[in-house]
């Protein structure tokens, strides 16, 4: 239970998620978010209109995956960091997924990753092939990491890094 | 004496947000913040904000505290006076302050009340050992001093202070051991979880700390399973080599000065303990005398500024400034208020003020 | 444990000063706490209990809760958690409930 645990379940995943077509079609944004609480940035992020006005700021976003061109703004919008785009063109083999990242440090272009599950659990080591900076603002990277065609619903987060102050 | 129009105690979200709100319409502001920085918790936080564009959604709780610092500075009609502790409000409606080593008497003629909220503290064996802290504690070591308070860190609570300082200590690059929380399910909002929970932090529902241990400070915790009745369970004990653990258990909101004052109190667990009882523009029952933010309810950082708006406008229109704008903008903060608690989110909130004004409705 | 990078903040440190502590030379920066230069430099514990002498270390960090209380140049009883750090500070652990001069 993701209230119990911090993990979404494979039904809510589901909820969530768009047909394996669509996966295979193109980049597009899988919105992880599951809880009614009063939030709307990605409704005003999305400029494709994919992400539809909410009538009542609790409501859960709604998302329409044919309209989504997997551009990744919400991604880097969203406060509780819980969208992510999957692009199952990539190749026949494997796909990539983008994630928001906000700690240190941020890894590089051909860095190998452990990549994990929405567990923390890990999936295998991922190349990074691109590395979005959020600005001077925002401050949120997207990593761009590339995975197996049946992990690309599975790998959320990576494996942090070593200690970051003097000890 | 100092004489001022509005008098607001405490410069955090609530606060800042009463004084430039008072501050448009006219008003003469004076705000007391007994830390050296405006700002209170705003500054700390480093994650961005939920809510919508009116509440600053999408920006990180301390660039809405810059902004609302850099509004009130640029404000002709709002003074900070920082280092400044309120101590009492006189029935006479006197108000003194402690201002550096100098004793300070204020006459106000309206005071808006905006001093927060304190954390708990929970019970169990050595827990007055250094190296355990209160979250906020964390929060300005960390965030305000850019030090870390050790390496392995203990979070008890998991709501969502004990949610964003377990991510705000990952980013400083301190490692999590675990969150315990006793409730059997996570109080916080649930994409902090997941983010905190996909690095590989695990988040134990209906667990506690049995005891801390070590001999100068913190060496270790051992935490339990409870059952359904909060009762632990033999067996499930679990040694954490730690040497922090932070205390993120909630808080009282923090009515010393409303209760000085002679405002009616109200007991409402819903809204983490005493509060004053006011009405729906947040004036107490002690004429001219507003609340706003966490010490009318512990809340979101989010309607704490709303209210502290709606404070700010009252008690301006009171004065007969804005007499045309001010009612317009108090019902757009109402329902904002309302738009913020209206799903299952701000249910206990709805709660809370529905108990606190008596009313069979549900009103903010 | 002081932060040197940080995904989000940054931060802005004064000048680096030296102060005492129980007598012996520790480096802080101006314009931090006492508390927060003597976290850096790895102290805990800040003091005793009157009764139990039970050790008392940093807990509100804000004001409130009296676990910090430590002389500074001679006046007891001070919140190290919100004393701003000066040079040539001397900070020294406090025995009893110290008394007035």
């Amino acid at each position: 239970m993701l209230n119990k645990t911090g993990i979404p379940t494979a039904e809510d995943v589901k909820k969530v998620s768009p047909s394996p077509d669509r996966l295979k079609k193109g980049p597009v944004a899988i919105i992880e978010c599951f809880q009614e609480i009063p939030c709307n940035p990605c409704t005003e992020a999305c400029k494709q209109g994919a992400i539809q006005p909410m009538e009542d700021i609790n409501n859960l976003p709604k998302l329409d995956f044919e309209i989504c061109n997997g551009c990744g703004v919400c991604l880097s919008r969203c406060p509780g960091l819980a969208i992510f785009i999957v692009d199952g063109s990539y190749s026949d083999r494997e796909a990539v997924v983008r994630i928001p990242y906000e700690y240190l440090p941020v890894p590089k272009v051909g860095d190998k990753v452990t990549g994990l599950n929405r567990s923390g659990e890990e999936l295998g080591v991922f190349e990074i092939i691109k590395v979005q900076s959020g600005g001077q603002k925002n401050k949120t990277y997207t990593l761009w990491l590339v995975v197996p065609q049946d992990l690309a619903m599975d790998v959320r987060s990576i494996r942090l890094g070593g200690l970051r102050h003097a000890i | 004496m100092k004489e001022i129009e509005v008098l607001i105690i405490g410069g955090g979200p609530a606060g800042l947000s009463a004084a430039s709100a008072a501050a448009n319409l006219g008003a003469s502001v004076l705000v007391l913040e007994r830390d050296e920085l405006p700002g209170g918790q705003l500054v700390k936080q480093t994650h961005k904000f939920f809510g919508s564009k009116k509440q600053y959604a999408g920006d990180r709780g301390f660039q809405i505290g810059n902004l609302l610092i850099e509004q009130c500075k640029t404000s002709a009609k709002v003074e900070v006076w920082t280092n400044t502790t309120a101590l009492g409000i006189y029935e006479d409606g006197v108000v003194t302050a402690e201002s550096q080593d100098e004793h300070v008497k204020i006459k106000p003629k309206k005071i808006i009340v905006a001093t927060g909220a304190s954390e708990k503290m929970i019970v169990f064996p050595n827990n007055d050992l250094p190296g355990i802290y209160g979250a906020g504690a964390v929060q300005t070591l960390m965030n305000v001093h850019g030090i870390v308070p050790g390496q392995r860190v203990l979070m008890i609570g998991a709501g969502n202070i004990g949610l964003i300082v377990s991510y705000q200590l990952m980013q400083a690059g301190v490692e999590i051991a675990a969150i315990i929380e006793a409730a059997p399910a996570i109080g916080g909002y649930l994409v902090h979880a997941s983010k905190i929970r996909r690095a590989g932090v695990p988040i134990l529902t209906s667990h506690t700390i049995t005891e801390a241990y070590g001999q100068e400070s913190v060496e270790g915790a051992v935490i339990c399973k409870l059952d359904e009745n909060w009762q632990p369970i033999q067996g499930t004990e679990q040694d954490l080599k730690v040497d922090v653990i932070c205390l993120a258990v909630g808080l009282s909101p923090l009515t010393e000065l409303c209760f000085q004052a002679d405002c009616r109190m109200k007991y409402v667990p819903e809204l983490s303990g005493h509060v004053p009882i006011r009405d729906e523009y947040l004036e107490t029952t002690r004429p001219g005398l507003y609340v706003a933010g966490d010490v009318s309810g512990v809340e979101e950082a989010s309607s704490a500024m709303v209210e502290g708006r709606l404070a700010g406008i009252s008690a301006a229109y009171s004065l007969g400034y804005g007499l045309e704008a001010a009612p317009k903008l108090q019902e757009e903060a109402l329902a904002e208020l309302n738009e913020l608690r209206s799903g299952p989110a701000g249910h206990k909130t709805m709660k809370g003020i529905m108990k606190l004004m008596d009313k069979g409705e549900v009103v903010c | 444990m002081r932060i040197t990078e940080h995904p989000i903040l940054e931060f802005l440190r004064g000048e680096e000063i030296s102060f005492f502590y129980n007598g012996q030379e520790l480096k802080g920066f101006e314009g931090e706490t006492i508390a927060a230069a003597l976290h850096a430099a790895g102290v805990k514990v800040l003091g005793h209990s009157h009764t139990m002498h039970r050790p008392r270390g940093l807990f509100c960090a804000i004001g409130n809760c009296s676990s910090c209380l430590m002389v500074v140049d001679g006046e007891p009883n001070v919140r190290i958690c919100v004393e701003k750090l000066k040079p040539g500070m001397r900070v020294e652990t406090q025995q009893g409930k110290g008394s007035l001069k």
